[in-house]
């Protein structure tokens, strides 16, 4: 073996090693501070980690875009129509008096609350746009109470690390951390656009979230959970997404 | 004898570039074809008059070209393969960017030498190449003008561009950098200019190909995988030309 090429082994040796120690310090600090999402293992997972942990140290704080009333969409998408089951029916038919949003899990005081509790707490608007995974969006004005409110009523645990919530379609939940749980923006939304949120929007309650796409923004919410971990919840990956191929954080 | 022709580092990222330029462009158009409609400006959606509307069968039932829904619904896995290849795409061009500055490959081998900076030493190659006269000696170890200028374009304009458009669809990332969008005249209009410059990094992958075939694809494919290349053939006589 000549020198150089012996250079060369020693090299790429010292590169390789200082590469998989590089990588597995980086796993530990990704770890530490919660940069892995639920569903960051697999095939996919390194690009899923990279873009979560990438848009968190980055955008945590940032809010989304809001516009002004003028660019609001004269004809809105709602993409689905409203869950054809007997129970929602029934609410329905009540003007959704029955409607009940259970807060449960890690929480001091588990809450049971009516659409006129929710109406009582802080309401705010926001003037976001609906982005979906397919490319289409637009804008709409949405009314609700931050979900911080409700969370804040129902007093988390201070070993919460995520909420998850789920739709009266018993198939359809989500979960998000507390960066995107105490955002703001992330509102449980009663209104849109001056008038009660139509239930091909979501309606009698939405939750938004407008820094993810708008498969995150279940519609229909029924109940919230606060937990510490996603392992033992549904399929231990943070949502129904992965189950149909899709990911749990869906900033991009 | 074999020459020298490309480094490891240009050898190694070309590839990592060609991986996940396959698996972006394969997922990208399956991505497409869940909404094959395009607009400009902030917002677009089947109530809304498109900019152009691709005549393909979709793989969703809110929209009907005509087709019905017939194509497979693959946006889950499509999205995510996106991504990754995306991230192997920044990477790489990072550890060849950095290293390319460094080591001069850019100043040495990629800047028009001085004297072919012009338009018309442009204007010459081409005709040159539509002549088909055999390259001259001191193009043989190294790029000429046109080959130069289209690999700094696609560097340093295209993929910055098609990365910055991609990105601008990314609601997190608009959050928090709200001009890279704004100055691109809305979300679907990002869209759209994803699209486009897509089809030019297609264009000059074609032509890419095709240039390769004419000048011997298996002697320059090899030369990209070993790094070496037969030794310059000696210019042919005039008389030789076909």
């Amino acid at each position: 073996m000549n020198h150089f090429t012996r250079r060369k082994l020693i090299t790429t040796g010292i590169v390789a090693a200082a590469g998989v120690t590089g990588l597995g310090a980086a796993e530990r600090i990704a770890r530490r501070y919660g940069l892995i999402p639920p569903d960051g293992s697999g095939l996919y997972g390194p690009g899923e980690t990279l873009t979560y942990a990438a848009q968190r140290l980055i955008t945590t704080h940032s809010l989304a875009r809001e516009f002004p009333r003028s660019m609001i969409s004269a004809k809105p998408f709602a993409n689905e129509l409203a869950p054809p089951s007997a129970e929602f029916k029934t609410l329905q038919a009540g003007g959704f008096a029955g409607w009940r949003l259970v807060v449960d899990g890690m929480v001091d005081h588990p809450l049971a609350l009516s659409l006129a509790d929710l109406r009582s707490m802080p309401v705010r608007s926001q003037i976001t746009e609906v982005v979906c995974e397919e490319g289409w969006s637009y804008v709409a004005e949405w009314i609700g109470t931050p979900l911080s409110n409700v969370l804040n009523e129902a007093g988390l645990h201070p070993n919460v690390r995520y909420i998850v919530y789920r739709s009266i379609q018993p198939e359809i939940w989500e979960s998000i951390d507390m960066a995107d749980a105490l955002h703001p923006q992330t509102f449980l939304t009663l209104g849109m656009n001056d008038g009660d949120l139509p239930v091909g929007f979501g309606g009698p309650l939405r939750l938004r979230l407008p820094r993810q796409l708008g498969y995150k923004s279940v519609k229909f919410v029924t109940r919230l959970t606060a937990t510490d971990s996603m392992k033992k919840i549904g399929n231990g990956l943070g949502s129904a997404d992965p189950d149909y191929g899709y990911a749990w954080y869906a900033g991009i | 004898m074999d020459t020298p022709r490309h480094t490891a580092l240009v050898r190694v990222t070309h590839w990592l570039t060609v991986i996940a330029f396959a698996a972006l462009l394969v997922t990208g158009l399956e991505i497409v074809i869940s909404h094959p409609r395009f607009y400009w400006g902030e917002t677009g959606n089947v109530n809304m008059r498109p900019l152009f509307s691709l005549p393909l069968p979709t793989s969703r039932d809110t929209i009907d070209n005509g087709f019905g829904s017939h194509m497979p619904d693959q946006n889950g896995w499509s999205r995510a393969l996106h991504f990754q290849a995306a991230w192997l795409l920044v990477f790489t061009a990072l550890v060849y960017g950095i290293a390319s500055l460094l080591n001069g490959h850019f100043r040495r081998n990629l800047v028009p030498v001085p004297g072919q900076r012009s338009l018309r030493a442009h204007l010459q190659r081409i005709g040159q190449y539509l002549h088909r006269s055999p390259p001259t000696a001191d193009e043989s170890g190294s790029y000429n003008v046109l080959q130069r200028t289209a690999y700094l374009s696609v560097i340093f304009v295209l993929f910055p561009l098609v990365i910055w458009t991609g990105l601008a669809l990314s609601p997190a990332f608009n959050a928090a950098f709200p001009f890279f969008v704004d100055v691109l005249g809305g979300r679907q209009s990002a869209r759209t200019l994803h699209f486009f410059l897509t089809w030019a990094l297609v264009l000059f992958f074609v032509v890419h190909i095709a240039m390769i075939a004419i000048s011997g694809f298996w002697s320059r494919t090899r030369a990209m995988i070993t790094g070496r290349a037969a030794a310059p053939p000696i210019s042919r006589l005039p008389e030789e030309r076909p």
